[in-house]
């Protein structure tokens, strides 16, 4: 079991390498839409770095979701969905692997981008450790969740248009104690409420996501 | 128990109860929204705070209550079709989303109504009302997905995990955002409802909150007759009662 | 009577607050009414339609 997550994973990073736009564009959609804010209420600087945690998760929520669509649908498209389907693996374990590649692809690296945007906002410099540390744990429960809704739209042709409806209102209690946790550390308040809050999301995530998306990615290949 | 469970399972013996029962629940619906809003708008004192806008807590908090409630029935007949293939659940699913989707938006509007004078503003980011919203978005979203499903049987079964997955969603959101909303709002907004409301208030609420239960499930029994209709044109006991004419 | 439709100066909340509300469900009631002659129409077409 734990070899064929460790074959997927590998298999499926090898092949995110190669197509270069699949994470890529979500990262620069990321930077591009942090940017517009000061273009869109002007460069006044407080004004900026009191927004700042809000539009920098709201930012990285609306890249996730971007990057959302594809997570399936290469392989749904190429019918090697098929062949997961029928491996002996349990497929939740399977689907978790691909989660997980979906996370290092594109959240990890907004993870990485997310101390330029702050810059760039003037997010107070004390605030960096819980942006990316609430970052790490709010994307992958993001990935999670996201992918029930990816396993939902993947079979439709317009899903890309369905998937955020579905997904969107249930990233909200991550965007809460996300933005909350960066915006209290900014202030000097401490953060450890949100953040085990978050961690406590997450866990949750990590228990029924990957069964609610293996019982949704069967559904769709079935149809 | 079971057995029992299992004979009212068969859409054609559903369709005889819902067939007795509707006449029923109608007349016990409309006694009860009758008595409630007599009680409501003559009977019930003026509130000392609020004067009279307060009365639109008889349509806005039954309102409130129902989309909360159809959304348990949507996902508890959800987890039904999925574990036991129970098509006669996924039709009251189904049935249920527009009315479940239709009371949330009463209950947005009416506490927009009824926010205006009390907060001085059209849409306050009131905790109640921001859930409301967002239930309203995850209706909007069922609703979307299972009709861009063509094959029926896999939009039946999407739909019924989307129901499950929001079920669990729900609560966690309702916290989250009643914690945001404490951390902030200012304690001088006075929130709507959650008051210490006198018993003369309390029972018209009650009828009300009783009406519109019992109007939901006339309309949704309804709904399911005509749906078990379109679905079993085929089958025996629809042909029988079409030639006896009594459908 | 005109005092109690004023409703104390908020008639123009109170009034289109159970207004809306009535028509909201008497839309949806009605509707699933519809519905239920169109069906019963289609079953006895289609069944007039087999016997022939």
């Amino acid at each position: 079991m734990g070899a064929a997550f460790l074959t997927l994973l590998k298999r499926d990073l090898t092949l995110a390498m190669r197509r270069r736009s699949d994470w890529l564009n979500p990262l620069v959609f990321f930077v591009i839409v942090v940017s517009l804010f000061p273009l869109g209420i002007g460069p006044d600087g407080s004004l900026l770095s009191e927004i700042a945690p809000g539009v920098i998760w709201v930012a990285a929520l609306l890249a996730t979701l971007l990057a959302l669509d594809g997570l399936f649908r290469d392989d749904f498209d190429d019918g090697s969905i098929e062949q997961l389907l029928l491996s002996p693996q349990p497929l939740p374990v399977l689907v978790l692997a691909k989660i997980l590649t979906h996370w290092l692809i594109s959240g990890l690296p907004l993870v990485l981008l997310s101390p330029l945007l702050a810059l760039l906002l003037q997010l107070k410099l004390q605030a960096l450790p819980t942006l990316l540390g609430s970052l790490v744990l709010g994307t992958l429960s993001l990935s999670l969740i996201g992918a029930i809704g990816a396993a939902l739209t993947v079979g439709l042709r317009r899903g890309g248009v369905l998937l955020p409806l579905l997904v969107l209102p249930l990233f909200i209690p991550v965007l809460i104690f996300g933005s909350s946790s960066v915006a209290a550390a900014a202030t000097g308040f401490p953060v450890s409420a949100q953040l085990s809050l978050l961690g406590g999301l997450f866990f949750l995530a990590l228990a029924l996501a990957p069964w609610a998306a293996a019982a949704a990615l069967r559904i769709s290949a079935e149809s | 128990m079971f057995r029992w469970f299992h004979k009212l399972a068969s859409t054609k013996n559903f369709y005889r109860l819902a067939e007795i029962m509707t006449p029923l629940l109608a007349v016990a619906c409309a006694l009860l929204i009758g008595v409630g809003l007599y009680q409501g708008l003559f009977v019930a004192p003026t509130d000392y705070e609020q004067g009279e806008s307060y009365r639109i807590i008889y349509v806005h908090v039954p309102s409130a209550w129902m989309s909360m409630f159809i959304y348990m029935v949507m996902a508890f007949c959800s987890l039904l079709f999925l574990v036991w293939k129970m098509k006669l659940a996924d039709i009251v699913a189904e049935v249920s989303a527009p009315l479940g989707a239709s009371f949330t938006f009463l209950a947005l509007v009416t506490g927009s109504l009824w926010g205006k004078p009390m907060w001085g503003t059209w849409w306050e980011w009131d905790a109640r009302l921001t859930s409301e919203l967002i239930l309203l978005f995850i209706y909007i979203g069922y609703m979307a997905l299972r009709s861009s499903i063509e094959n029926k049987s896999s939009a039946a079964r999407a739909a019924a995990i989307l129901a499950l997955v929001g079920v669990v969603n729900i609560p966690i959101i309702h916290y989250s955002v009643e914690w945001w909303n404490t951390l902030h709002q200012p304690a001088s907004i006075t929130k709507l409802g959650k008051p210490s409301i006198h018993i003369s208030m309390l029972i018209p609420l009650l009828l009300m909150a009783l009406g519109f239960t019992l109007f939901y499930f006339v309309t949704m029994l309804l709904k399911t007759r005509n749906v078990i209709l379109e679905r079993e044109v085929n089958s025996a006991w629809v042909r029988e009662r079409i030639k006896e004419d009594r459908l | 009577m005109t005092e109690f439709l004023a409703m104390g100066g908020y008639a123009i909340y109170v009034w289109p607050s159970f207004a809306l509300t009535a028509i909201v469900m008497l839309a949806n009631l009605f509707a699933a009414l519809t519905r239920r002659k169109k069906v019963i129409a289609m079953l006895k077409r289609q069944h007039a339609e087999t016997k022939t």
